[in-house]
């Protein structure tokens, strides 16, 4: 008869009385310890930023013996008879544009394992089954992978660019912190790789594979803007300027030396932080979206 | 409880689930039964929210479950113990999926200490045997003590001690008032587990009654005898309109099986005809019978039904 009892109970215990309310934030620190749990993130996140400020202070040092030279000639008469003035550019060796592609890949890579790690492994019906609202899910993971990536690569970006001026601080070519123009370098240094991270994420959502992921998500992001080189026709300049990277050359360039330049139809800043919003909403509203319709 | 109603799955022109419409009890275990590819794992998931329903709709305990912000209270599910990340370890699991529902985090140690995974919980679950995820997918279902829960085939992997256990759980959460439903493609694993069954074919319903019931669906009860002039018995046997068949287990000892007679009438014709019986029991086989010829005729049917 007890059972009879508790069956009426259970229908009419709907929903159980006792039960806390639910909170994003739960949600974030779930996803914070599958996140932390993972020796690859890790692995992946210290040895990109790692091998970053390696390849970014290890080329300020190589410039060191030139910058010498050319500081002590700093005007010079070229073959052609043109007179050329030194100008040191402090950006390019401290945040260098190979590192920077170092930490895009590894943001990517993280991304695009938040995604693929749940749905390769099947662990994702765990994760629904105990989470059914999945856009709650979806949010958590955007709020952690966004954090880790950001403050990583704001970490990785001030120290190359500090230890990089403090380097050649006695030659008194270094650029101050409190400069706009390091601070923009610095910022799109920064903020490129949560934008990396998030077109990770959309990757690993839409393909669900681990290999096939990060083979999409580095061939969107490092090869298919080859295929847009070149400045002969204005479209192609143009739809390279959509691609993060070069959104994050643009936001880095260094305007004060006259013998560099951007090349035909340069875009402007706007462009360049437009383009890092677009691409973080269109992963973000995809990845959401596809992970709610699609089946588990 | 859990109600199915008129559910339908279609994966491109498979249907996979088939305008099923069942309620699962609450109270007692309930054993899903069908052949490979009937679709069980399927109506696991559309339980869950996991895959959208074609037609049809499922509630549990009155609510479609996609309507829970949170699962773990409502229902404790194990699917498939490698749906799971191994590179974790057990420990850090559970501490993920308890802090989502907010569920005390003592629960992570009491439910590994539950499933006899206390010593192993640091360790990562790749390197688990299948026993051991087995037990890890039960503890994660018992996490938020729920009033509903989900198996798919919980037995795989497990020991003999390993079943026992299981199946005197499952006999305890039903008896604190739980639904158990409890999925398998082996009528012997369910025989000693589940009250009621749900068995399909190909999609379709095709029984939801008691395990009483179910059985005198089937043909009638075999019987076993062993008599050292077993010839002579058969021919008698044959003769009162039974079907006999040699024992096929063992050639040796004269073993007959024989359906259309009970035990008692087959010792009361060996005494009258002067033959020695050495061994006379009745088969508990009918169940396992009775699921196949169920399921067969399904399929048949569900085949001719196709063209
Ligand atoms: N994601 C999917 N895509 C396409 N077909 C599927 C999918 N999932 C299941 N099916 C098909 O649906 C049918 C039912 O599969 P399901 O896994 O539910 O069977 P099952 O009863 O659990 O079988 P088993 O006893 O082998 O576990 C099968 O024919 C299967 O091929
Ligand atoms: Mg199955």
């Amino acid at each position: 008869m007890s059972t009879m009892t508790t069956t009426a109970a259970s229908k009419t215990s709907v929903p159980l009385p006792n039960e806390p309310k639910p909170r994003f934030r739960d949600l974030c620190r779930m996803e914070w310890i599958k996140v932390a749990s993972l020796r690859s993130t890790w692995l992946v996140l210290l040895v990109a930023a790692a091998a970053t400020v390696f390849i970014n202070l290890n080329g300020v040092r190589s410039d060191l013996q030139y910058l010498d030279n050319d500081l002590a000639h700093p005007t010079q008469v070229l073959p052609n008879g043109t007179v050329w003035h030194f100008v040191y550019n402090p950006l390019f060796r401290s945040l260098s544009r190979i590192a920077v592609q170092l930490m895009m890949l590894g943001g990517a890579a993280i991304g695009a394992l938040t995604m693929f790690g749940e749905f390769s492994t099947g662990q994702v019906r765990t994760t629904f089954a105990a989470v059914p609202k999945r856009g709650g899910v979806v949010a958590a993971k955007i709020t952690v992978l966004c954090t880790i990536t950001t403050v990583l690569a704001f970490v990785v970006a001030l120290v190359s660019f500090l230890g990089g001026q403090a380097m050649v601080a006695g030659r008194h070519v270094g650029l101050s912190i409190t400069d706009p123009d390091a601070q923009i370098a610095i910022a799109a240094y920064t903020l490129v790789v949560p934008v990396c991270a998030l077109i990770g994420m959309l990757f690993g959502a839409l393909i669900r594979n681990a290999t096939a992921s990060i083979v999409a998500v580095v061939a969107f992001l490092f090869l298919l803007p080859a295929f847009f080189g070149g400045d002969k026709y204005r479209w192609v300049v143009e739809v390279r300027h959509l691609f993060p990277d070069d959104a994050e050359q643009t936001l880095a360039f260094w305007h004060k030396d006259p013998y560099q330049t951007m090349g035909r139809w340069p875009a402007g800043h706007t462009h360049a932080w437009l383009v890092y919003a677009g691409w973080a909403v269109i992963s973000i509203v995809v990845a959401m979206v596809v992970v709610k319709k699609r089946d588990a | 409880m859990i109600e199915l109603t008129d559910l339908t799955k279609r994966y491109g022109d498979k249907t996979a689930v088939d305008h099923l419409t069942v309620t699962v009890r609450s109270g007692t275990v309930t054993g899903f039964l069908g052949p490979n590819g009937s679709g069980k794992s399927t109506t696991l998931r559309l339980i869950l929210g996991l895959n959208a329903p074609s037609s049809g709709a499922v509630t549990v305990d009155g609510h479609p479950f996609t309507d829970r912000p949170r699962g773990l209270r409502h229902v404790g599910a194990l699917l498939d113990a490698q749906d799971i990340h191994g590179g974790r370890s057990a420990v850090a699991h559970l501490k993920s999926l308890a802090v989502s529902n907010r569920i005390p985090l003592r629960r992570v140690g009491e439910v590994l200490e539950e499933v006899g995974l206390a010593e192993a919980g640091r360790k990562r679950i790749g390197g688990y045997s299948l026993g051991m995820k087995q037990r890890l997918g039960i503890a994660g279902a018992l996490l938020g003590d729920p009033p509903v829960l989900l198996f798919d085939e919980p037995l795989n992997g497990l020991d003999p001690e390993g079943v026992r256990w299981v199946r005197e759980m499952f006999q305890r959460l039903a008896k604190e008032g739980r639904t158990v439903f409890v999925s398998s493609h082996l009528m012997s694993e369910m025989e000693h587990t589940a009250e009621r069954l749900v068995v399909i074919g190909r999609g379709h319903l095709i029984a939801d009654e008691t395990l009483a019931e179910f059985s005198r669906r089937g043909s009638q009860a075999t019987v076993l005898v062993r008599a050292p002039e077993a010839a002579a018995l058969a021919a008698i046997l044959t003769a009162e309109g039974a079907d006999v068949q040699p024992a096929d287990s063992d050639g040796d000892a004269g073993g007959l099986t024989v359906v259309g007679l009970t035990a008692p009438k087959i010792g009361e014709l060996a005494w009258r005809n002067n033959i020695m019986l050495a061994e006379l029991a009745t088969q508990n086989a009918s169940l396992e019978k009775a699921f196949m010829e169920l399921t067969a005729d399904a399929v048949e049917y569900a085949a001719g039904e196709a063209r």
